[in-house]
C-alpha cells in the first residue's frame, strides 16, 4: 500500500507543475489590464501606469514572470494580492478552514441520506419508494441553489425563526480563531451555547450545499446497485438463505461502493473549489467567493495562488479516494 | 492570526462579554469585506467605511450629512494671500488608540500630520513601499504635483506649500486619503520589524478603536471613550459582512443587524411598508451620463449632440432602469453639491423636434455606437438595458444603434481613445464634494484621453473652471461653476441621464443616523433606543 501511495505522489509532480502554468496563463489570456481596472473611472497618467507597470513587474518577458513565479512557489511564496497587499498564503488560510468545515458537513449530509436512499430505491425498483426517491433526487439535482437558499431562509430564518439567516456564529460570542473550524473553536472557547449556536448557523448552507451531492449520490448507488443485485452471487446469497438485509447491506452494497465513492471523491472536489453562491448568500467566510472577487478584479496573484492551492487539494482529496479503493477492494489494491 | 489572538484575549473579552452584548451594540450589515485599515493604500467606499470613518481623523472634516469642510484635527487654518500656503492649527490633547502591541507616549501632534503625508509623496520615505503602498487618491488627487512641501512650524503648527493655487486643496484634506496616522506606533511598528501593522492592527484618533477582523466576516470596535469630540453613544460596533442585498434584507428583518446598505432597488416599496424598518434617502453624490465623442463629426456639431440629447426619454430610464431609485440629471452636478445651477432648463423629451433638428444640421442616415458598462454602478445599474432604451429612443428619430461593450478593465482603456468610436455610457462618484472634482475631471482640457470621455476641450468652459479653482472667494467660485454649467448645457458634450437616489433601510431602534452625501457610511452620532 505504501508503494501505491508513494507511486501516485510522483505523478502530483506533473500535475503540480501542469497547474501552475495553467493558472498562471489563464488569469493572463483574460482580457482586461489589472492596473487599469485598479484605477476605475477615475483613470490614471501615463507615466503613473508605467510605474506600476515596472513595481508590478509586467514589464518582464513573461517567461521570466513565470520563472520568478515557480521560484517563489519553490520557497513557499505564493505572492501577495494586489488588492490588499497580503500574502496568498495567509489570505488562503484564513478562509479555506470554512469552506472546508461547510463541505464537510455538506458531503456528511449527502452521503448519509444519499446511500440509504439509493439502496432503498434500487432494492424497490420500480415501486412507488423508488419511483418518489429518484423525483426528488431529480429535483434536487436541478434545483437553482440562489432559489432554493432564499426560499430556506424566508421559511425557517425569517418565517419560523428556526434558524439564522447567516454567518457563522452569533455576534455576541467571540473568542480565539484556534483552528478555523468553528465547532471545534466553539468548544474550545467554553463558552456556553457557543456551540449550539454554531450548529444552528450551520443547517441551512449545509442542506444547500449538500442538494446536489446528494441527489447524485442516491442516483449513483441505485444505478450501481441495480447492477450488483443481479449478479450470480447475489442470487447464490439468497439461495443460501441470507436475510434480505445482509444480501443488500453487506454483499450488494460493498461491491456497488466502487462507482459512489468515486462520485463522492469528485463531488467533494467541487466542493472544496469553493462553493460560490452558499458562500455568499450565506455570507459563509470561505475561498469561493474570495477567487470570484479575484478574477473579475484581475487579481493575479491571488488567482494563481489560489488555484494551485485548490488543485493542491483536490488531488489529496483524490489519493485518499483512491487508497479507499484497495480497502473496499482488494483487487485494485493488488494491482 | 497571531495578532487576532493577542486581541482577542486582551482588549475585547473586557468589552464584549460571552454571553450578553451591551445594550448599545449597533450591527451594520455591510456589503463587502475590506482591502485593509490604512485608507491611503485603496479606492473603495467599503474599505474607507472600515476604516477610515470609524478609526481616523483628518485635518479638517466634512460635516456629517453635507459637503462642507469642517475643523477636524486641525482647529483652525488659513491662506497666505498668494494661496501658495496653508497653515494648519492643531487640536491639543487628541490621543491616539493604543492596542496589545502598543500604548501611545504621547498626544497627537505636527508629527503625526508630516508622517502622514511624507509617506505618501516621499520615494524614500521608509513606510512608502510599506503593503505594496501605490497611494492611489493621493496620486489621483495630483498631490505629488501640487504639494512642495510639509512643514513643521511648531509642535502644534503645520504648513503646506503648494506649487501652484488650488481652492479644493481644503476639501482635499478632509478626503480618506488624508487620514492622519500616529508616527509614534509606525516608529515602533518598524522597530519590531512588522511595518504592515499599520495596514492591519489601526490606530487612530477617531470615535471608535478597532478591535479585531476576521476576513470575510466581521469586524469589531469597541468606542474610544476618550474621543476628543465626546465619546460615541455607541459601545461596540460590529460589521456582519453580507455581500447577498436580500440576505441583508432577511437580517434586518430578524433583527440580526440594525443597519444594512445597498438595498435591490426592488426591494424598496416593500421596506417602506414594513413598519420594522425605517428607510432613509437622499439624492447620491453621483452622475450617469452618456459622452459623445466631441472630435469625431458629426458629433463635433452642438446641433447634432443637442438634438440626439431631446430623443432621449429620460423618465423611462428612471422608471426601468433605475426602477425609481435615481432622478433625472440635467447638470453634470448632482444637486446635493454647492453651486448646483437650478436655474438650468433640460432638454426636452421631443422626439419631432430631435428628428427636425438633426435634419436641420444636414445629417440623415446617422448610425452610431452605444458602449455599455460591464458593471453596475450606483449611477447605472443596469448600462445594458439603458443602452436597448436608448437604441429604441434614437429609431424613433431614424438614428441606428449597435449596442457594444467590452470587459471593464478594456472598456475603461478603449473609451479614453481619441478616435473612439461612439457614446459612451460611464458616470462618476464624487470624491471631496468640490464641483472642480467633476467638472475638471470630466470634463477639462487635461482630461481629454483620460477621464473626459467626450474628448471635449472648450475653452470658454476651460477658463471658467481654471478660473473657479484657484479662487478662494467662496461666493466668487460658485458663480464661476454655474455659469461653467449654463455653457455645459449648451455645448451638451453628454447626455446627463440620472443620479442615484441612495436608501439606507434601518431598524427603528436606530436614532441619530445620517445619511452622509459623499455615500460614506459613519455611526459617530448613532444610537440605540430600547
Amino acid at each position: 500500500m505504501l508503494r501505491y501511495i508513494l507511486a501516485r505522489l510522483v505523478t502530483f509532480v506533473p500535475t503540480f507543475i501542469g497547474v501552475t502554468l495553467i493558472s498562471f496563463a489563464f488569469i493572463r489570456v483574460l482580457p482586461g489590464d489589472p492596473i487599469i481596472v485598479m484605477a476605475g473611472e477615475r483613470g490614471m497618467t501615463e507615466e503613473r501606469y508605467q510605474s506600476l507597470v515596472e513595481e508590478l513587474g509586467f514589464d518582464r518577458p513573461v517567461l521570466e514572470q513565470y520563472w520568478h513565479y515557480l521560484g517563489g512557489i519553490v520557497q513557499g511564496d505564493l505572492g501577495q494580492s494586489f488588492v490588499t497587499k497580503r500574502p496568498v498564503w495567509d489570505e488562503f488560510f484564513a478562509l479555506f478552514p470554512a469552506t472546508l468545515e461547510l463541505s464537510i458537513c455538506a458531503m456528511i449530509l449527502a452521503i448519509a441520506l444519499g446511500l440509504p436512499a439509493g439502496v432503498i430505491a434500487a432494492v424497490n425498483r420500480g415501486k412507488f419508494f423508488d419511483r418518489a426517491l429518484m423525483s426528488t433526487a431529480l429535483v434536487g439535482y436541478s434545483m437553482p441553489i440562489f432559489w432554493w437558499a432564499l426560499l430556506l431562509i424566508i421559511v425557517f430564518s425569517g418565517n419560523l425563526a428556526w434558524t439564522p439567516v447567516s454567518g457563522r456564529i452569533d455576534l455576541l460570542y467571540y473568542f480565539d480563531n484556534t483552528t478555523g473550524f468553528m465547532l471545534i473553536d466553539s468548544i474550545l472557547s467554553g463558552q456556553k451555547g457557543a456551540f449550539g449556536s454554531a450548529v444552528r448557523h450551520l443547517i441551512l448552507p449545509t442542506i444547500v450545499l449538500g442538494t446536489i451531492p446528494l441527489a447524485v449520490i442516491a442516483r449513483q448507488t441505485r444505478s450501481a446497485m441495480l447492477e450488483v443485485l443481479s449478479e450470480d452471487y447475489i442470487r447464490t446469497a439468497r439461495a443460501k438463505g441470507l436475510s434480505p438485509a445482509r444480501i443488500n447491506g453487506v454483499h450488494a452494497l460493498r461491491n456497488a461502493l466502487i462507482p459512489v465513492i468515486t462520485v463522492i471523491g469528485l463531488s467533494i472536489g467541487t466542493l472544496l473549489a469553493g462553493a460560490i453562491l452558499t458562500e455568499t448568500i450565506f455570507s459563509w467566510p470561505g475561498i469561493g467567493k474570495w477567487m470570484v472577487d479575484s478574477i473579475s478584479r484581475r487579481d493575479y496573484p491571488v488567482v494563481q495562488g489560489g488555484l494551485l492551492l485548490i488543485a493542491v487539494m483536490v488531488m489529496i482529496v483524490n489519493l485518499i479516494v483512491d487508497v479507499l479503493y484497495g480497502f473496499i477492494n482488494p483487487k485494485i489494491r493488488k494491482r | 492570526m497571531s495578532l487576532k489572538r493577542n486581541i482577542a484575549s486582551g482588549l475585547l473579552l473586557s468589552a464584549l462579554s460571552a454571553t450578553t452584548l451591551a445594550a448599545q451594540t449597533l450591527v451594520y450589515c455591510s456589503e463587502g469585506s475590506p482591502e485593509g485599515f490604512d485608507p491611503a493604500l485603496y479606492t473603495s467606499g467599503t474599505t474607507f467605511d472600515a476604516s477610515s470613518h470609524p478609526i481616523y481623523n483628518r485635518l479638517t472634516e466634512f460635516d456629517t450629512g453635507t459637503t462642507n469642510v469642517i475643523p477636524g484635527l486641525a482647529e483652525s487654518w488659513e491662506a497666505s494671500a498668494d494661496g501658495l500656503e496653508y497653515t494648519f492649527k492643531l487640536r491639543q490633547g487628541v490621543a491616539f488608540h493604543a492596542n496589545e502591541m502598543f500604548t501611545p507616549t504621547r498626544d497627537f501632534n505636527a508629527d503625526d500630520v508630516i508622517f502622514s503625508f511624507e509617506r505618501q509623496r516621499l520615494a524614500d520615505h521608509p513606510y512608502n513601499g510599506v503593503s505594496g503602498g501605490t497611494w492611489e487618491y493621493f496620486e489621483g488627487m495630483s498631490m505629488p504635483d501640487l504639494v512642495a512641501s510639509v512643514e513643521k512650524i511648531d509642535d502644534y503648527t503645520v504648513k503646506f506649500v503648494l506649487t501652484r493655487r488650488e481652492a479644493p486643496f481644503i476639501a482635499n484634506m478632509a478626503m480618506d486619503f488624508a487620514s492622519i496616522l500616529s508616527a509614534e506606533y509606525a516608529d515602533a511598528m518598524m522597530a519590531a520589524g512588522t511595518p504592515e501593522m499599520l495596514n492591519q492592527a489601526p490606530i487612530g484618533t477617531g470615535p471608535f478603536s478597532f478591535v479585531a477582523y476576521q476576513k470575510d466576516a466581521v469586524i469589531r470596535y469597541t468606542t474610544n471613550p476618550d474621543y476628543w469630540n465626546g465619546a460615541s453613544e455607541l459601545e461596540n460596533l460590529i460589521f456582519a459582512i453580507t455581500p447577498d442585498a436580500s440576505v441583508r434584507y432577511q437580517k434586518l428583518q430578524a433583527g440580526e443587524c440594525h443597519v444594512m446598505p445597498y438595498p435591490n432597488p426592488a426591494d424598496v416599496e416593500a421596506m417602506k411598508a414594513d413598519d420594522g424598518v425605517n428607510v432613509l434617502e437622499q439624492e447620491g453624490l453621483n452622475v450617469g451620463y452618456l459622452a459623445y465623442n466631441t472630435q469625431m463629426a458629426p458629433f463635433d456639431n452642438p446641433d447634432v449632440r443637442k438634438a440626439l440629447n431631446m430623443a432621449i426619454d429620460k423618465q423611462a430610464i428612471i422608471d426601468v432602469v433605475f426602477q425609481g431609485s435615481g432622478q433625472i440629471a440635467k447638470n453634470p452636478i448632482p444637486p446635493t453639491m454647492w453651486s448646483y445651477n437650478d436655474a438650468v432648463v433640460d432638454d426636452p423629451y421631443d422626439p419631432e423636434a430631435a428628428k427636425a433638428a438633426l435634419e436641420a444640421a444636414g445629417v440623415t442616415d446617422l448610425t452610431l455606437k452605444i458602449w455599455a458598462m460591464p458593471v453596475q454602478r450606483p449611477y447605472n445599474p443596469n448600462a445594458r438595458r439603458m443602452a436597448e432604451l436608448m437604441q429604441e429612443d434614437f429609431a424613433k428619430i431614424g438614428v441606428t444603434v449597435e449596442i457594444v461593450s467590452y470587459e471593464w478593465g478594456e472598456y475603461l482603456s478603449r473609451s479614453s481613445d481619441i478616435d473612439r468610436d461612439g457614446a459612451v455610457l460611464l458616470g462618476w462618484t464624487g470624491d471631496n464634494g468640490d464641483p472642480d472634482n467633476f467638472l475638471a475631471v470630466l470634463l477639462g482640457c487635461d482630461g481629454v484621453t483620460n477621464s473626459n470621455r467626450a474628448q471635449w476641450c472648450h475653452q470658454p468652459f476651460e477658463d471658467l473652471i481654471q478660473a473657479a479653482k484657484i479662487e478662494t472667494d467662496q461666493a466668487e467660485r460658485t458663480r464661476l461653476y454655474e455659469e461653467a454649467q449654463v455653457v455645459f448645457k449648451d455645448q451638451a458634450p453628454w447626455a446627463t441621464i440620472a443620479h442615484s437616489v441612495v436608501y439606507m433601510p434601518m431598524r427603528p431602534e436606530v436614532e441619530g443616523y445620517i445619511v452622509h452625501p459623499l455615500g460614506g457610511h459613519i455611526f459617530y452620532g448613532v444610537s440605540l433606543t430600547e
